[in-house]
């Protein structure tokens, strides 16, 4: 018996088509992974089931019965509820005003509170969360949070739970819970669908697979039957290669950037505590850590974006911590984190992005003050090719470029400015298979060639395959560091929950 | 004795129009849209408010056309910041110029003047049993425009209305994350819709106080600033109607002993700059823990617009 049937499902945004005569199904009581890289349709699939998106074509059969759902409000009354990526919560607000919202239990016209505390702690005893219905939701963690989105499904009695990209956020301590409360829900007859483009998570927890690719259904099969290189290809179009050469580390690895001391005070907490790095030629430094653990104020530092710091950084034997981000730039490439904000400007063709930062170098300036538009677009084409960027042309505004060839030309603009030091900063993220795969290998060659490049990331996996040293961020200090073969993939999860003790670290 | 008894009735006097416009404020901000144009409702509520009182020659059915023509302003903000997702500042600014426009044209339409209308029948002083008796008190609340005590009840009104019922959790959230009030089938605009239309009635009865409630007629673009100085005391008072109520206080009291100030011997001009002086002051040194709607000014869109 099915518990959701999509069948021909198609969407289109502004003359593209997202999803192409898509269909889905997921039968019930399973855990189904619909499995896709970014951009494939994924999500919007599963926004078109959940009422937020209308499809153009197509239709929808829950449990068997024909329906229309064309709000959030009839899926939810169909026992369908969605864990966004993004969650959905008002922070300023308690648990349990955050998963009643919309319906609310009453005593009269008047919200009932405390009936609402009532049954949230109820669900919550049920399923054994350890959540407090009254905290508010903003002095919670990641990991709790995407628990209170769950338990948002539960009050509403939904049979069906949509999870988008459920672990992108959670250490391995973390997803493994979510794995643990997920089979709970199985057991309790319920349906749930992840949408993932992770292949490990897809082995670890689905019954079955659908792969999406370019807005079509590729396959639909048993999780037993499949490897994981099997659905790398599916997904991707093509034989995918996991892993990357790397050189033995060479002998004479030169210290090329060193912070000392570094403390950052923001509003009245420390953003970074006491922060001492050392950065060698011919080394990849990952930095390891939850999101918003100090990551954006050290890469603000290491950019001089913010100098207000207690500490020095040097580069070389050059005391840089007042240098200003414009001097620093000369030193330290950086790939920034939102490529969106620091990364390009919108409504700027290829060749303007290509240069931006650099433009006041007299190769690209005369000493008038005009821009060398030749060599300029000279320089474009030439990064266009090396750094195998899709594009139109170097007229084309880069905006609306893939996120992957964005990437790739922002990776592009670093690496031909810089051979010293690179800073990365979630150099792959939102980005497809193949321009990871191509990111990675660009790095590596920058640290075989004797750059010293730092690699700070969300994503564990990059940072195990890639750093020779790996340093683990932890409420803006560094609570560990190590070549990274002394590290494992849980160690170093256990260090960003901020175990420091080895007993807690080995469990 | 006798100027502390006076400024503080003052005070009260002044802060009334501001409170109104105030609750507006809050009452706008927390459904997610930040309303410039508190200015031009109140103007509205002025000039609707004289009109309604000459036409009908009853100054409640004055009031009533005020609070009629702040919830068509209010309307008017919401199509263009909700559905056509102007930018909520210009959209405020539009409505302050149409509301000063439309106001002067119909001024000569009626009693064919540029600057004046004329004398009509205004709200008058209502007179409080027992408050009435008790010195200090009765100058303060015992003798007071009726518009005090309507003041009151829609400070408690709104502060029911959004901390104690369903309605209210929503228009918060709303403010603070459409997109999540989205995600949960709550019917955003529906009641972004609602709440501008209240809070254009909130800030026509703030003006109409101006006129029917105090001089009895109106006068070209009276409101002078005061929607924009209710924004500030909108941020001052922490997006709280009963705290932001009472932040008017503070702008009231300053322009009341800024009355009382200029027959003293100091140059008008510095006097006359000084609640606006303290307005800013209090702004900048004030510590205010609570935040503002985290997605206010947020265009949302529903279902794949």
């Amino acid at each position: 018996m099915y518990a959701v049937e999509m069948r021909g499902v198609t969407k289109r945004f502004h003359g593209t088509l997202a999803n192409d005569y898509v269909n889905f199904f997921v039968k019930k009581g399973e855990i189904h992974s619909l499995l896709g890289e970014n951009g494939a349709g994924k999500t919007t699939l599963m926004n078109i089931l959940f009422g937020l998106y209308k499809a153009d074509g197509g239709s929808i059969r829950i449990h068997e019965k024909e329906t229309r759902i064309d709000s959030p409000l009839a899926a939810i009354s169909q026992g369908i509820a969605m864990v966004h990526q993004h969650f959905m919560l008002v922070d300023t607000l308690s648990v349990a005003e955050n998963i009643v919202l919309g319906h609310e239990p009453r005593k009269g016209v008047f919200f009932d509170r405390e009936k609402a505390f009532e049954k949230i702690t109820e669900i919550a005893e049920k399923y054994h969360f350890q959540i407090d219905a009254r905290e508010k939701v903003g002095n919670l963690s990641v990991g709790v949070k995407q628990r209170v989105e769950i338990l948002k499904a539960l009050y509403h009695e939904s049979s069906v739970l949509i999870l988008d990209e459920p672990t992108a956020v959670l250490t391995p301590q973390e997803a493994d819970d979510l794995f643990r409360v997920l089979r709970g829900l199985k057991a309790d007859g319920r349906t749930i669908i992840i949408i993932t483009h992770k292949l490990k998570e897809t082995m670890a927890i689905a019954d079955t697979i659908t792969v999406l690719r370019k807005g079509r259904t590729i396959a639909t099969l048993p999780a037993r039957e499949v490897s994981e290189e099997k659905l790398a290809e599916l997904m991707v179009g093509r034989l995918v290669s996991f892993s990357v050469d790397k050189k033995p580390l060479r002998d004479n690895r030169p210290v090329k950037m060193k912070l000392s001391h570094v403390t950052l005070q923001k509003g009245s907490k420390k953003a970074l505590q006491d922060v001492s790095l050392t950065v060698r030629g011919g080394e990849i430094l990952g930095i390891a850590g939850v999101e918003g653990n100090g990551q954006t104020e050290l890469i603000e530092v290491l950019t001089g974006l913010c100098s207000r710091y207690k500490g020095t950084v040097t580069v070389g034997d050059r005391d840089v911590s007042r240098a200003g981000a414009k001097k620093l730039l000369n030193y330290v490439g950086h790939i920034p984190e939102d490529r969106g904000k620091r990364g390009y400007v919108k409504g700027y063709a290829n060749w303007e992005n290509m240069i931006l930062g650099y433009h006041t170098r007299p190769d690209y300036i005369t000493k008038a003050g005009i821009l060398k538009t030749k060599a300029i677009q000279e320089v474009t084409r030439r990064g266009i090719e090396e750094y195998d960027i899709r594009t139109d042309g170097i007229d084309q505004t880069t905006d609306s470029l893939s996120g992957g060839n964005q990437q790739k030309l922002i990776v592009g603009r670093v690496l031909m400015h810089h051979t010293g030091i690179v800073l990365a900063a979630q150099p792959t993220r939102g980005v497809d298979i193949g321009a990871i795969e191509y990111i990675h290998t660009q790095l590596v060659r920058l640290r075989d060639e004797g750059a010293a490049v730092i690699l700070i990331s969300a994503d564990l996996d990059e940072i195990v395959k890639l750093s020779d040293e790996i340093a683990v961020l932890y409420e803006g200090s560094i609570v560990a560091r190590k070549p990274a073969a002394d590290f494992t993939g849980r160690s170093i999860g256990a260090y960003m929950l901020g175990h420091t003790k080895d007993e807690e670290v080995q469990a | 004795m006798d100027f502390i008894v006076s400024l503080l009735a003052g005070t009260i006097r002044v802060t009334i129009p501001i409170a109104f416009a105030a609750l507006a404020g809050v009452l706008s901000e927390r459904s997610g849209v930040i309303n410039m144009g508190l200015e031009g409702m109140m103007l509205m509520g002025s000039f609707f408010g004289v009109v309604g009182s000459y036409v009908t020659g009853n100054a409640w059915m004055g009031l009533a056309f005020a609070m009629v023509s702040g919830a068509v302003f209010g309307l008017i903000m919401a199509v263009f910041t909700i559905s056509f997702k102007c930018e909520h500042m210009l959209a405020g600014v539009g409505i302050n110029i149409l509301a000063s426009g439309l106001s002067i044209v119909l001024l000569q339409m009626i009693w064919g003047t540029k600057g004046k209308s004329g004398i009509v029948e205004g709200l008058g002083i209502i007179s409080v049993p027992l408050l009435n008796k008790i010195p200090v008190i009765r100058e303060l609340i015992g003798t007071v425009s009726p518009m005090f005590y309507i003041l009151l009840l829609c400070v408690f009104l709104l502060w029911i209305v959004l901390y104690r019922t369903p309605v209210g959790l929503r228009v918060r959230v709303i403010g603070d994350n459409p997109f999540m009030a989205g995600s949960m089938g709550v019917k955003v605009y529906k009641y972004q819709y609602i709440s501008l239309m209240a809070a254009g009635m909130l800030a026509a009865m703030g003006g109409a106080y101006l006129s029917i409630g105090d001089i009895n007629m109106f006068s070209k673009d009276m409101v002078s600033g005061r929607g924009y100085i209710a924004l500030s005391m909108v941020i001052l008072g922490g997006w709280h109607p009963v705290s932001v109520a009472a932040c008017g206080l503070i702008y009231g009291l300053a322009q009341s002993l800024q009355f009382r100030l200029q027959t003293v011997d100091i140059p008008p001009q510095l006097v006359q700059m000084l609640p606006y002086v303290i307005t800013i002051f209090v702004l900048v040194f004030a510590r205010n823990k609570s935040k503002a709607p985290a997605m206010e000014g947020v265009h949302y869109y529903q279902k794949g617009e």
